[in-house]
């Protein structure tokens, strides 16, 4: 990497989020709804990119996990809880739910793996709607309160959008950090070669688990945010089709990218609302555009721009080349 | 104890449904390394062809012929040559994303073209009791284990007594040495996509009947067949027919004995179960791992 590629980098970063800062100020509430809502969906799409993306494992799951954290807010807040203290239940739930859930993929890989954890995905959403004492069944629980921060009350619309996008920001942090630690490099040792990972040393077991709880527990984070934001939260949305939209969100931003679960959230989240003008169409479009980007680039959107980088770093190499070569032929 | 008896054979019905689709989705594994998550709405469409042919003014069975026909279309030649055959190279993964990606686009296709709402569809098998013994039993179960019974045992003859069905076999087992020993790999593998389109739409016709045409039905039966598809062993086809017998059984019992709230989730534990204890299923072949 170049300096000044470097600082177009940090320079196009920093237009970014104070465009998301700033921008979003005037937008009306249903605006700022979608925007909160990219920035949750994000979230959890991170946590999964961490398990699939970078640890290899293929989770039918985060649905799930996103539905134990809005459960776990929205029980806790309505008791009259402080909705910190929800969040560190749900992702202390969370991550110990997903460490049980790895054991599976300690024995099984791939397919079955994205069998078991369908299946469990299935299994909350049976858990959430029967469970009527806890989380009320199918009625739902209703009235969320939203949060006190450092005692600015966050029930309008815009501070609660600077909560999600603050969460987002701290979570980015914390993953930017993750993936560049040891941990990260051994997430990755885990989805290139495990057997390869082993037999250097490293306990693909302790990852393999670790991968499957630190994503779920960011899948619990999105979760407690979720439950304040939409302030109701019923069974329906976490059934196994939040699981597939998050794993498709991953895909289609870029598995194993950092940035590919804000594109691939951004997709799925705001996409609808600027294809609203084709009314009942746009699932369909949507479907169409997945199965022609996944033909075109199995590696996402990030894939296509990462791959037409490196060519072009390979050809600005080799013109270098070139060029060195017939200096060294001219040269005397 | 009549009850019990009951229960057994709707299951077995059920079950024997679960099955047709269980195969189906077993087979394209086998023949192109192909997890089809969009199999239960495979089911779910050929219902809604025929319900859109009779709405077009054709008789009942020329609908289902054209039904069946449009099936093999779209969802044999169709699926394999737009989505599998260049999604392939990209491996397992991508291949079984794209199927979910289908599996919305079909759901929401006939949501918007057809119905939002569930639709009645005729039955192929009159309905009504016979006695059996002195016991009623339900003509419709009967018909449908026979008509499905029917097609699985037609399905493995097929495989096992024909030069076809061993083609298909060697190409599926090992596609280098068939095609060395003379197979014609790509053909199998379209056969195994039209066998798969023919037994969705069989199963289609059997169990709209009793759950009626709705655009989302596909979601439930796509569950139980890969729950039948796993838990009776992924590489068999027996193991397939296995599955889905077992799952159907298994579901109505717990629908009456354990509680119709968690019916649903008794097959869940148990696919989980027998990934954790015994992956390759019941009556599967252990994979080798490869390195």
């Amino acid at each position: 990497m170049t300096g000044a590629g470097k600082y177009w980098r940090v320079a196009l970063g920093a237009i970014v989020i104070a465009g998301l800062i700033v921008v979003p100020a005037n937008f009306n509430r249903y605006g700022l709804f979608i925007l909160s809502q990219w920035a949750v969906m994000t979230i959890a799409a991170m946590g999964l990119n961490l398990t699939l993306g970078y640890a290899g494992q293929v989770s039918l799951a985060q649905g799930a996990f996103v539905g134990i954290g809005a459960y776990a807010a929205a029980i806790m807040t309505s008791q009259g809880m402080p909705l910190i203290a929800a969040l560190g239940v749900a992702v202390v739930l969370c991550f110990s739910v997903g460490w049980i859930l790895g054991y599976p993929a300690l024995r099984v890989q791939h397919h079955y793996l994205a069998f078991v954890t369908l299946a469990f995905s299935t299994l909350a959403f049976l858990v959430f709607r029967n469970e009527d004492w806890l989380t009320k069944g199918i009625y739902g629980i209703s009235n969320i309160p939203r949060p006190n921060i450092f005692g600015f009350a966050t029930n309008r619309p815009l501070p609660f959008y600077y909560v999600c996008l603050g969460s987002l920001g701290i979570v980015s942090v914390m993953v930017w950090w993750l993936i560049r630690s040891p941990w990260g490099r051994a997430f990755l040792a885990l989805r290139e070669n495990p057997i390869r990972a082993l037999s250097l040393g490293i306990d693909t077991r302790r990852y393999t688990l670790m991968a499957f709880a630190i994503g779920s527990a960011l899948g619990g984070v999105a979760g407690a945010l979720y439950a304040p934001l939409t302030q109701y939260v019923d069974p329906v949305p976490f059934n196994l089709s939040l699981s597939l939209d998050l794993l498709m969100m991953v895909i289609v931003g870029g598995a194993g990218f950092f940035f590919g679960p804000f594109l691939g959230a951004m997709i799925a989240v705001l996409l609808p609302e600027w294809l609203r003008f084709t009314e009942g169409y746009y699932l369909m479009l949507y479907a169409i555009a997945v199965i022609l980007l996944l033909i075109y680039s199995p590696t996402g959107i990030l894939g296509i721009l990462d791959r037409s980088l490196a060519e072009r770093r390979t050809k600005i190499a080799s013109a270098r080349r070139a060029v060195a070569a017939s200096k060294l032929e001219t040269a005397p | 104890m009549s009850n019990l008896l009951d229960l057994l054979l709707a299951g077995l019905a059920t079950g024997a449904i679960y099955a047709i689709v269980a195969v189906g989705f077993t087979l394209l594994w086998q023949t192109s390394q192909t997890i089809n998550f969009a199999q239960g709405e495979f089911v779910m469409l050929p219902a809604f062809l025929v319900l859109a042919a009779m709405h077009a003014g054709a008789p009942f069975w020329f609908a289902i012929l054209i039904g069946i026909l449009l099936s093999l279309l779209l969802l044999g030649l169709g699926f394999k040559t737009l989505l599998v055959n260049p999604m392939l190279r990209h491996g397992v993964l991508p291949l079984a994303i794209a199927t979910m990606a289908l599996a919305i686009g079909i759901k929401e296709a006939v949501k918007q073209f057809f119905s939002a709402e569930a639709s009645p569809f005729p039955s192929i098998v009159p309905a009504g009791d016979i006695s059996f013994f002195g016991h009623p039993v339900s003509l419709q179960s009967i018909g449908v284990l026979a008509l499905a019974i029917l097609a699985v045992v037609g399905l493995t003859a097929f495989l096992n007594r024909t030069s076809v069905g061993h083609q298909m076999q060697a190409a599926a087992q090992n596609p280098t040495v068939a095609r060395i020993i003379g197979v014609p790999v790509e053909r199998m593998i379209l056969l195994t996509f039209l066998i798969n389109a023919f037994l969705v739409a069989l199963a289609s016709l059997l169990i709209t009947p009793i759950y009626l045409a709705k655009f989302s039905s596909g979601e439930v039966l796509g569950q139980a067949a890969f729950i039948a598809a796993i838990v009776g062993g992924f590489n068999q086809v027996r193991g397939a027919i296995a599955g889905g017998l077992l799952i159907g059984v298994v579901d109505n019992l717990a629908a009456a004995y354990v509680s119709t709230q968690y019916r649903a989730a008794v097959p869940l534990i148990l696919l989980i179960v027998i990934i954790l204890f015994r992956p390759q299923g019941i009556l599967g072949r252990a994979e080798e791992r490869t390195i």
